[in-house]
């Protein structure tokens, strides 16, 4: 083994598998008792779908789905066009005024504890005497997840040969043209990747949403959260069971458009 | 070069919109953070007394500068439930980060010795739980912990306790969460280090006698150290100020920092208070907060 030190190990191996385990066996026994058939979440009662009848029987829970998935769609659009460009100028412009408070203000929300980013945003929602509901949300969300379509973006467009746009531009296309018909085609899979990421943020989020909704517009994680904090019931592990599927979906389609892209871009998405 | 030069006008009108949504959205909420911490709390709506109305004209604005309180800020640095919130914060962020490092450093070190193609299936496997709910995954292990849940039934099946162990509302329940939600965190920016190291090296090392262990502390280690502080400071920020992991999994006799704000702004309806805790919250973060922003600078605009 001495002689070749970077075969992988036994070692390696066993630490990576304990970690994957460590990772995917509470959400697999999530998922399970979901379809358990007893009232004791702890006791199995056969396999049978009478929690997820329960959830669509609930109306206030599938409103606040409702509301979770209208706010994640429109914040994450928002904020891909916004981070979209954010990264454009921060990758291709020169240094302008302000640049540094710029990149400071787009990094630092990735990991402002959200305690801070909630509180901050409501008092000026307050200040200035906006109608609390789906549109503070909105913005409030729009504000953390464009942080990360612009980290996801501008790693992308780091990773470019600037070559393909120098020879658009010799042809002839100016700087605009040359963007869209070269650059953004070839950043499309980040951006999408980008819109996937800023939806399950959104969709997941509970803090900011807690400090920025008004009475009655609830989000799901608010009322799950309402409902945990009273103790464990079966309904739960069914809607959270439907999330993860939706974000299952969602994570296939974003993996196919990174697939699409290099595989460098590929490593710096997460973050 | 050229490209740059005549890329740079368009991209500065690129900046303009969302160079303006972060100025209102994230540094102006800030400036009304720091004036309400110090402000008068009040029983009205909203809970404070305002501090200065600009359109009341400059005297009026010079009497609310003299009506500037720190009374706020006082409160906090005196009384022993703050002040402990603050340290509890700290402590359990670092423990929590310690062990994530521990974890996480082997996980990710076993992932960058995979063959390439492995490598690929291995990072989407991490990233996977970080795009899925946290609040879910907490919740999945309230399931698990519960008095009647799967841990205590295989613990009691096993023989290993006679009694059903009281897991929820411990601090071991918390830094499992903890640990549990972060670890992508502290993984990713590590492997991202990892694999890129040159295998040349290690086989160096190994031809020039130093035993595997001995290479690893002399060479992989340092190599990996840029790694290890953007996985510290991506788990250490954000812990210190957590809400929902130590609300959810910990006991309810110490509170975190976060959950202490939660609780002035939700429960006593106190956002003075509420504010002059995060404006110190922000405080204690500014140092690993500046550092996380040149780290993430040089790596994402190092490469010009």
């Amino acid at each position: 083994m001495a002689s070749h030190p970077n075969r992988i190990s036994r070692f390696n191996i066993a630490s990576l598998a304990l970690g994957l385990a460590f990772l995917y066996l509470p959400i697999a026994i999530l998922v399970i008792y979901s379809f358990n058939g007893s009232r004791l979440v702890t006791v199995w009662g056969g396999w049978s779908l009478r929690w997820y009848h329960e959830f669509f029987g609930d109306r206030a829970m599938i409103d606040a789905a409702w509301m979770s998935f209208r706010v994640a769609a429109s914040s994450a659009t928002i904020a891909t066009l916004l981070g979209t460009l954010a990264a454009v100028a921060l990758s291709r412009g020169e240094r302008f005024k302000g640049r540094t408070l710029f990149s400071g203000m787009l990094y630092a929300p990735l990991v402002m504890p959200e305690v801070i980013t909630g509180l901050s945003l409501l008092l000026l929602f307050v200040a200035v005497n906006a109608e609390r509901g789906f549109w503070t949300v909105t913005i409030a969300h729009t504000t953390l997840t464009l942080c990360f379509v612009a980290v996801v973006v501008q790693s992308r467009l780091g990773s470019l040969d600037r070559s393909l746009e120098e020879a658009a531009m010799d042809l002839g296309c100016d700087p605009v043209r040359a963007f869209l018909a070269v650059t953004l085609p070839l950043i499309w899979p980040a951006i999408i990747a980008g819109w996937m990421l800023a939806f399950t943020l959104s969709l997941d989020d509970l803090v900011i949403a807690s400090f920025t909704t008004g009475p009655g517009s609830e989000t799901l994680p608010i009322r799950i959260y309402s409902e945990v904090r009273l103790g464990v019931k079966p309904e739960i592990n069914a809607i959270c069971t439907l999330v993860i599927g939706l974000i299952a979906v969602v994570i296939v389609v974003a993996s196919l458009a990174t697939k699409l892209s290099s595989a460098q871009a590929k490593s710096a998405a997460p973050l | 070069m050229s490209v740059r030069r005549i890329f740079a006008r368009p991209a500065r009108f690129a900046v303009i919109a969302p160079y303006l949504w972060m100025v209102l959205f994230f540094l102006v909420p800030f400036g009304f953070v720091l004036k309400i911490s110090l402000s008068q709390t009040a029983i009205a709506q909203p809970p404070y007394v305002p501090v200065f109305e600009l359109t009341q004209g400059a005297a009026a604005i010079k009497a609310a500068f003299a009506a500037l309180s720190l009374d706020n800020f006082r409160l906090l640095v005196s009384d022993d439930l703050y002040v402990l919130s603050y340290l509890r914060s700290l402590v359990v962020a670092g423990v929590s980060t310690s062990i994530l490092l521990l974890i996480g450093y082997p996980i990710a070190y076993g992932m960058a010795r995979l063959p390439r193609r492995w490598q690929s299936v291995a990072m989407m496997l991490v990233i996977v739980p970080f795009w899925t709910s946290f609040l879910i995954r907490i919740y999945a292990w309230i399931n698990i912990l519960q008095h009647d849940g799967l841990l205590n039934k295989i613990l009691l099946a096993l023989h290993l306790v006679s009694t059903p162990v009281v897991w929820l509302s411990t601090d071991s329940a918390m830094y499992l969460g903890i640990v549990y939600s972060y670890l992508p965190f502290m993984i990713l920016p590590l492997y991202a280090t990892l694999a890129k190291m040159d295998p040349a090296l290690l086989e160096a090392a190994s031809d020039l006698g130093a035993s595997p262990g001995r290479a690893f502390w002399l060479v992989t280690f340092p190599l990996s150290l840029p790694g290890v502080l953007a996985g510290v400071l991506l788990c250490f920020i954000p812990i210190t100020g957590e809400f929902v992991i130590p609300d959810l999994l910990a006991g309810s006799d110490s509170l975190m920092i976060g959950q202490t704000l939660w609780l002035e702004f939700f429960t006593n309806k106190d956002w003075p208070v509420a504010s002059a805790a995060a404006v110190l919250l922000l405080v204690l973060l500014l140092a690993p907060l500046l550092f996380y922003d040149r780290l993430q600078r040089r790596q994402l605009e190092g490469t010009r």
